[in-house]
Order: structure tokens, then C-alpha cells, then sequence
């Protein structure tokens, strides 16, 4: 969507800056260069700082920033928003997640885009509420119930919360979904240099608009166009399972069946679209034993691959930028000449089983939690112990 | 090359911030730089950390792991972390609010009046800079130009002038002690 005068005049100030702040207020600036609109936010650690920075900074480029009664409401007022046609997001952690995880769902099945970010923190519940983790990974995919796809993204430094913020922002108008921007409390707590880019370079993809309000949850194309509230038309958007024209029937097994495997489809069979990870093979040699990983993680498992090799070990190395869609294709492709392969998360191994899913080799879990991450030297020998 | 630091204090003695503009001057350095801070929920007295790690290399872990440089100014945080400085480190303390029975055995120990110098500049509160200043000039992590212009751009207009002047005490103090040593190791 293309930028208003408002909010090009706001970031004419920032751009081409570089700023040394925190991944959360890297966070907040991204959305903002995407053209935000709209946030609602329930303040929680360790995600306050971007409801925080966008409350004072959003009004200023012409958008509305409120906080809400609690993330419920939060989640249900940012897909409400996105139907006038705004750009909506919301910010928050684990204990929140867990609450917004109804109305994801919702976002989901009314196919409105939004962007989710979940600065991940150690639990289950308040846990070390202020200690950072990975635990939410497999929340992402799965907290809301029903058959559904997410798209979740895994910045592991404090520029990409920034770039990956705005990639959220465009896969949700591109496939009119919810999209999560799976942070955790390390790179949201750090401070880094950002560089701010130049607003004419930044393409903002569009919503497409559906010509009649007959097919804004159907027709032929795997995502329908939208109309927005206030376009002059009326839509009927609903939760329960509807037609084409998005009036409700919740009884027709082919009524759900078609919507559902569309809502299904649209993610799935663009999945080599959305995808994205970094590679860093081991050109010289054919390595044996690789390592996959990503957010927070990924900083030490890279120092330790860096290190093995520095000891003429052979090893390669795979972040997952995208956590969902799974990289499946990639992964297997990685791991076709492995016999092992390492994944360091904070976590006891949550995107380690969808490794293993894909890979014929062995897949070795290196699961930390407690809430300080993986030094470079506990990756380093978890890989020292299975390499030749 | 690689400097991890690591500044520790009560809440309040402004150590996060002495980090966030060592960091601003380490990537203004042209330099990689994360700062990275833990503290109390008390907005002062708890205890409070806050480390920067600058390299001209990636930074693939954002903590210290072991320091080549410990700033303390409060002795539960030097007791510690005394033991984690690397043993070519340094160390500096400040002399009036930290106890030390005797100097740890490796690295280069200074004891310091950084609360005394700020003190004598009219409000304690800019200790931090003076802090600043002395690691600026005895570790040479980063360039004093472009430390001064963090503490420009970090502090309120009214007080500029009170911390420009804690971060050339702080620096002249840092070399003092540096000739010192030197005299001494001659």
C-alpha cells in the first residue's frame, strides 16, 4: 500500500539514519516504514517497548495506537481495523499468544491481513517472565484450533526485526492472512545498529480488491480480493463457515471443505514463494554434520560452525528465516548428504521434530532452556562430539 | 579484534546508559557493537548489568561470556563478577564504593574516585560519564571523538555541560592511571 503524505513526511526524518536501539524498537520503526496504521497492544516483557515506541511515534505519521483491556481485544481490534483497509499489527509474548490465539484464528478464517508479533519469553505461563526463550514456535503453528497454515518469520539480530517486520506486513496483504513475527527476549532486548532505509526504496506490496462483494471469500483465485468498509459495498464477515459472498453455511460439508482447503491452499501452494532461509555450506570439503537453527539461536550455532571449521572440521550450516511454512524442501535438499544434523533452540526441541520429518540422516536435538542462550562453545561441542 | 565489557552498579547509577553510548560510539567507529542489560524490578538500588561487546567481526553472542573489561561501582556486583575477567583483562572500580581486601592476582586493576569526581563536579549523578571517560582512555576500545558525541546525544541539554565536563575528568583521570602503571612497570 502506498505511503500517505502523513507518514512520508514522518519517516523523512528517519530515513537513512542509523540508530543503535533495541530489536522491539527496531521492530516498532520497521512497522512503521510498512506504513502501519493501526497497532492495538496489551503491554507485557518482554514486548512492551514496541507498543511503547509506536504509542508515542505512530500518531505522529497520522495512525491510532491503543491500548486495550488485554490481548483479546487487542487481536479482535487490529482485524477489525484491517477491514477499512488499514495496515493493523499487535505486540506481545507468550502468556498473551496463548490469549490471542482464538482471534488468530478468527483472522484467519475471515482471511484478514494482520501482523502478530510474539517476543518470545521463557514459560509455560509466567515462567521466567523476563528471561527470553523459543518456546513459542510450535504455538505459532498450532495454538489456534482447526485446520489452518500460519506464516511465521524468526529475525535473529536487531536489523532483521526491522527488514522482517515489513516482509510480514506484505506476506499478510499477499495471501490476506495473519502473519507472525516470531521474535524472542534476546534480540528484542539487545541493542544494535540499525540503518534506516531511504522510503522510496522500500515496494510495499497491495491488497487486492475484489470487484464485487459476491467473491470476496472465493471465486477463482486462491486469495480473493477484499472490500473494505467504507468502499461503498456491504460484506458479511464471519467466523463460521461461509460462501463466496461470505454468508453463512455451516452445515454443507462442501461449503467447508472448499473454503477451508482454499484458506489451506493459498499458503501451502505458495510455499516455495514465501520460504526463506541462509545457507552457509562447507564448499572444500563434503560435509557430513550440519546445523540448523534459527532467531536467537542461530548466532551461536553460526560462531560454533565457524569454529569447528576453523579446526578443519567440515560442517554446513542452515538458518531458517521462515519458521512457517516449514522449509521442507530446503531442509531436505541441506540434509540429502548428512548423516547428522544439529538444531540448537531454546527449547526442548520443538522445531527439531520437523527436522526429522524431512531428513533421512539423524537429527540431534540441542535444546536449551533457563532463559540464558546457548554459548558459542556448548554448540561448538555438541558438533565436536559427532564429527569426524 | 574483540572487546566484551561488562559494567556492573546498583539501579540508578546509569550503567545501561554508560553501555548504549559505548555502543553508539563503537558503531559510529564504523565497529559492530550489542549492548545487552539485566536489572532489578526496583527502578534503583537493585542490582544492574549491563555489558557491550564490540568487534569488527560478526558478534555471534550478544552476552560476556568471560570480560576483557569490568567496570564496578557497587561491591555485590565486583564480588561477583570479579572472578569473570579474562586474565589479560581490566579492571576498574570505583575506590570509594568498592572494598577490595586485596587486587586480584591477573589482569590491570584500578581502583578509581569516579563518585568522588563527579562529586567534586556538583552532582554524583554523572558518574556514569566520568566512568565513561576513564574506560575511553585506558582500553582505547573506542575513539574518545565519537564517545563524547554518544554522551552529547544522550544527555538533556540542561546537563550537557556538566557531563562534557565529568567525560574529560573521567578521561584525564583514565590516562593518569594508565602513566602510573607505566612509570610502575618501569
Amino acid at each position: 500500500m502506498a505511503l500517505d503524505d502523513n507518514k512520508r513526511q514522518y519517516l523523512s526524518r528517519l530515513e537513512g539514519k542509523t540508530y543503535f536501539i533495541l530489536g522491539d524498537e527496531a521492530c516498532a520503526y520497521g512497522a512503521l516504514f510498512a506504513g502501519l496504521d493501526f497497532f492495538a497492544g496489551y503491554p507485557i516483557t518482554p514486548a512492551s517497548e514496541i507498543a511503547e515506541l509506536i504509542a508515542s511515534e505512530l500518531p505522529k505519521a497520522g495512525g491510532i495506537s491503543i491500548q486495550m483491556e488485554d490481548e483479546l481485544a487487542s487481536m479482535a481490534a487490529i482485524v477489525g481495523a484491517s477491514w477499512t483497509g488499514a495496515r493493523t499489527m499487535t505486540a506481545t509474548s507468550g502468556p498473551g499468544f496463548s490469549l490471542m490465539q482464538e482471534n488468530i484464528g478468527y483472522a484467519i478464517m475471515t482471511e484478514s491481513p494482520c501482523v502478530v508479533v510474539d517476543v518470545q519469553r521463557s514459560g509455560p505461563s509466567t515462567g521466567q517472565a523476563t528471561k527470553p526463550a523459543q518456546g513459542d514456535v510450535l504455538q505459532a503453528r498450532w495454538g489456534t484450533h482447526g485446520d489452518h497454515n500460519i506464516i511465521a518469520l524468526a529475525p535473529n539480530s536487531v536489523q532483521e526485526c526491522f527488514d522482517l517486520v515489513l516482509e510480514c506486513f506484505d506476506l499478510a496483504d499477499i495471501y490476506r492472512t495473519p502473519v507472525i513475527l516470531l521474535m524472542d527476549g534476546e534480540v528484542g532486548h539487545i541493542r544494535e545498529s540499525v540503518v534506516m532505509p531511504q522510503v522510496s526504496s522500500i515496494e510495499h506490496a497491495s491488497r487486492k480488491i475484489a470487484a464485487r462483494s459476491a467473491e470476496v471469500f472465493g471465486g477463482e483465485e486462491l486469495v480473493p480480493g477484499m472490500i473494505h468498509y467504507g468502499q461503498g459495498q456491504n460484506v458479511h464477515v464471519t467466523g463460521s463457515t461461509h460462501l463466496a459472498n461470505g454468508m453463512r453455511d455451516v452445515t454443507t460439508p462442501h461449503v467447508h471443505d472448499v473454503l477451508i482447503k482454499r484458506i489451506y491452499d493459498k499458503i501451502d501452494k505458495n510455499r516455495e514463494k514465501i520460504v526463506r532461509v541462509e545457507t552457509d555450506l562447507d564448499d572444500k570439503k563434503k560435509a557430513r554434520v550440519g546445523v540448523i537453527s534459527y532467531g536467537a539461536s542461530a548466532r551461536p550455532a553460526r560462531g560454533a560452525v565457524r569454529a569447528a571449521r576453523a579446526k578443519g572440521k567440515s560442517v554446513d550450516f542452515l538458518r531458517l528465516v521462515t519458521i512457517w511454512p516449514f522449509a521442507r524442501t530446503q531442509v531436505a535438499d541441506f540434509a540429502k548428504d548428512l548423516d547428522i544434523i544439529l538444531v540448537p533452540e531454546m527449547n526442548l526441541g520443538q522445531l527439531s521434530r520437523e527436522v526429522e520429518r524431512f531428513v533421512s540422516g539423524e537429527v540431534v536435538s540441542v535444546p536449551r532452556i533457563g532463559g540464558i542462550p546457548h554459548t558459542v562453545d556448548e554448540i561448538y561441542d555438541a558438533v565436536m562430539e559427532v564429527v569426524r | 579484534m574483540k572487546t566484551e565489557m561488562r559494567f556492573v552498579a546498583f539501579g540508578g547509577q546509569g550503567i545501561v546508559l554508560a553501555g548504549v553510548m559505548m555502543g553508539e560510539a563503537a558503531i559510529a567507529d564504523g565497529i559492530n557493537a550489542v549492548q545487552s542489560q539485566s536489572y532489578g524490578p526496583e527502578s534503583r538500588g537493585g542490582a544492574a548489568k549491563s555489558e557491550v561487546i564490540i568487534s569488527d567481526e560478526d558478534i555471534d553472542y550478544p552476552m560476556v561470556v568471560e570480560a576483557d573489561c569490568l567496570v564496578a561501582l557497587s561491591q555485590p556486583g565486583y564480588d561477583r563478577y570479579v572472578g569473570e575477567v579474562k586474565p589479560d583483562g581490566t579492571i576498574l572500580v570505583d575506590r570509594d564504593l568498592v572494598e577490595i581486601d586485596q587486587p586480584p592476582r591477573s589482569g590491570s586493576f584500578y581502583h578509581l574516585p569516579f563518585a568522588k569526581t563527579a562529586d567534586k563536579l556538583g552532582n554524583r549523578i554523572v558518574t556514569n560519564v566520568v566512568v565513561l571517560g576513564s574506560v575511553c582512555a585506558i582500553t582505547g576500545a573506542v575513539s574518545k571523538e565519537k564517545l563524547a558525541a554518544a554522551v552529547k546525544s544522550n544527555v538533556p541539554g540542561k546537563y550537557l555541560e556538566l557531563n562534557l565536563r565529568a567525560f574529560e575528568e573521567g578521561y584525564s583521570l583514565g590516562q593518569e592511571a594508565l602513566k602510573r602503571r607505566e612509570a610502575e612497570a618501569k
